[in-house]
């Protein structure tokens, strides 16, 4: 069993071990301590002054990132918290974005920003964001996330690809689940992954009630729903896990759902929800039934007490109730 | 610019040389800080809080120095390891424990957290560098009362370039900003030597800035070296920088010390709590038990006590 953290942790060694042009930059993320979420314990050690510690300025790490990625190598770029990308969004928009194009001819700046995101461990308002929806739509900027489903190395090796500076979100609580193996999910589940997307599905049922789709970070609640609709109210539901969020990839599947819905941790307004919705509504025109549903935290600050935090964002429970009611 | 004051008293990390007692007043108040400190970590080992905290185990005396430099209508803006700040500021314990436990009672309803509280002129907020040019907003608000505005900040978040924004201004407008720079040497798991470049004595120097370094532990002595500084702050309306070389001598935030065992051992002998029992044992050791019940008895109560509610705007 890998926990994602650790998943995480073995693609970044794997991926400096094979190309000595990538550099990781980020606060603390040093040995002995290896990050704040420990997801790059044993890089400095093992890969020596590519791998820095930086001090507090996010501004300026994710600038030097760029400038990595402009002189022909690869940058990777730690974020400690998301809610703090907030800091090097000039940075990131207005200079690696933009000069991948601005210059009239391609400019290849293979930059990854990643950023540990998500609520639901009491870390209070300002480090409990999911900051993804206000990057949407930033021409030349594309935004992954990380998944139970997929595989790490993998994402590194296509976010470089793309040779344009890329986000890459890495939920909090996922961090301490484990990695899915061998198509199974549990006793009533299987995946898939095809391309950018996972899909979940119950064995043998082709037209499911209702189709999900969340961004990594939404796994579990979604999967927990999933099993309460089918054992309790006879919903069939299928689950899709797009690990690039931005621009959307190809969802399998829809036209065959009776309903969608897409839930997400950002809060309400602007979400990465209507993104999808706005994709999918003239594809599916002919065959919805009803809107989309969709379904974020509220539109809230995210409280440090547990009790009130867990009101904010999105539980399962809350998945159920919306979907319960839909098909009603 | 740096100012020359008499150099401090000055004591040995383990010498007892010329260390004059504290005022009772000042012990209790740095022993009720300590152990409220100590009963967050236990609360945490325990399961009882969630989340994170930074505690300011060693830096106590910093804010209690302060305390009585500030008056009420100063604005004091803090940190992350802010417990201290707002204890030597507010004497309401079960508010901020509250805060911290999401209990009823709590100073910010349990919204803002260890890091994130508002009480009367006190705010804290978790994002590095984000309060300093906010503090030059108040204090340019504040400018021509006679009170001020005094930001907390850490040695490590001199790596914000907000931080050199707000000098500027600050020095520029000429406003009443006494910025408390807590030097422990280390930001998280970084020594400040790998970290910053030149010192913040020349940082503050490239701006006009006044700055002053405070290497005394003892809070009487700090507070006649900072008094004549505090007062021009307010009278002449203009920025300072207090820098103390202090030591962190608990963990960054729960268990998360990576230091080496000397590194650990260098920040404890510095630290105030076992060279003040041993110099006065009497009466350190009583205040010492009482605050400890104190604070128990807070922890008790305020565990005890039903989640606090939040009207959600
Ligand atoms: C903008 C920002 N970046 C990173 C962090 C995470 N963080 C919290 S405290 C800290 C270290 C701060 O060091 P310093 O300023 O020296 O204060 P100390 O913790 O030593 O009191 C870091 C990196 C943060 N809260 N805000
Ligand atoms: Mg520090």
């Amino acid at each position: 069993m890998t926990r994602v953290s650790e998943h995480l942790n073995h693609a970044l060694h794997d991926l400096m071990e094979t190309d000595p042009d990538v550099h990781l930059l980020g606060e603390d993320v040093s040995d002995p301590y290896g990050g704040a979420f420990k997801v790059t314990r044993g890089l400095s050690t093992r890969f020596g002054d590519r791998v820095r510690s930086t001090p507090l300025s996010e501004g300026a790490i994710a600038g030097v990132g760029a400038g990595l990625a402009l002189a022909g190598r690869k940058a990777i770029v730690e974020i400690m918290f998301a809610d703090f990308v907030a800091l090097a969004f000039d940075q990131i928009v207005n200079f690696a974005a933009k000069s991948t194009a601005m210059y009239g001819r391609p400019v290849p700046i293979p930059l990854v920003v990643r950023c540990p995101s998500g609520g639901n461990r009491g870390y209070g308002p300002t480090h409990s964001q999911s900051p993804q929806k206000h990057f949407i739509g930033v021409p030349g900027l594309s935004l992954f996330e990380m998944t139970p489903f997929h595989d790490a190395g993998e994402l590194f090796a296509r976010m470089f690809a793309l040779g344009r500076p890329c986000l890459f979100f890495e939920d909090k609580v996922l961090y301490t689940r484990r990695m899915y193996e061998g198509g199974v999910v549990d006793d009533l589940f299987r995946y898939e992954v095809a391309g950018d997307v996972a899909r979940v599905r119950l064995d043998g049922v082709a037209e499911p009630d209702c189709a999900i789709v969340v961004h990594g970070g939404m796994v579990h609640r979604a999967l927990d729903a999933m099993r309460v609709l089918l054992l309790e109210d006879d919903i069939a539901c299928e689950l899709l896990v797009p690990a690039r969020l931005h621009p959307l990839p190809e969802l399998p599947g829809l036209e065959r759902a009776r309903h969608v819905c897409v839930v997400e941790d950002g809060s309400e307004g602007g979400t990465w929800g209507a993104e999808v919705a706005r994709v999918l509504h003239p594809r599916l025109w002919s065959s919805l039934r009803r809107p989309i549903t969709l379904l974020s935290a509220a539109d809230s600050v995210i409280p440090a007490a547990p009790h009130l935090e867990r009101e904010v964002l999105v539980q399962s429970a809350r998945i159920r109730d919306a979907i319960v009611e839909a098909l009603s | 610019m740096t100012v020359t004051v008499p150099a401090p008293t000055g004591t040995t990390p383990s010498g007892a040389r010329r260390t004059p007692p504290p005022e009772p007043e000042d012990l209790e108040l740095l022993l009720l800080i300590r152990h409220f400190e100590l009963t967050l970590l236990r609360l945490f080992e325990a399961g009882e809080l969630s989340g994170t905290t930074h505690t300011c185990l060693g830096q106590e005396y910093i804010p209690v120095a302060l305390s009585r430099l500030l008056g009420d209508d100063d604005f004091v803006l803090s940190n992350h390891r802010g417990h201290g700040h707002f204890l030597a500021r507010h004497a309401e314990p079960y508010g901020l424990l509250a805060e911290i436990m999401g209990r009823e009672g709590a100073l910010c309803a349990g919204v803002g957290g260890s890091q994130h509280v508002y009480h009367r002129h006190f705010l804290s907020t978790g994002v590095q560098g984000e309060s300093l040019p906010v503090a030059t907003g108040v204090a340019l608000a504040l400018k021509g009362t006679g009170a001020l505005a005094c930001a907390y900040i850490g040695d490590g978040t001199w790596g914000e370039g907000a931080v050199y924004e707000a000098l500027n201004m600050a020095q520029l407008w000429r406003v009443p900003l006494l910025v408390v720079v807590e030097h422990n040497g280390i930001a998280q798991s970084t020594p400040t030597a790998a970290q910053m470049s030149g010192r913040v004595a020349a940082r503050a120097a490239a701006f006009d800035v006044l700055h002053h370094r405070v290497t005394s532990l003892e809070v009487g002595e700090i507070r006649t070296e900072l008094a004549p500084l505090v007062a021009m702050v307010r009278q002449d309306s203009r920025p300072l920088v207090v820098e103390f070389a202090t030591h962190r001598a608990g963990p960054h935030s729960k268990g998360d010390d990576t230091r080496s065992p000397e590194e650990i051992a260098l920040a404890a002998a510095h630290d105030w709590y076992d060279r003040y029992a041993r110099l006065f044992p009497e009466p350190f050791a009583r205040i010492d038990r009482e605050r400890r019940e104190l604070v128990e008895r807070i922890a008790a109560e305020v565990t005890a006590r039903p989640p606090s509610a939040w009207e959600r705007p």
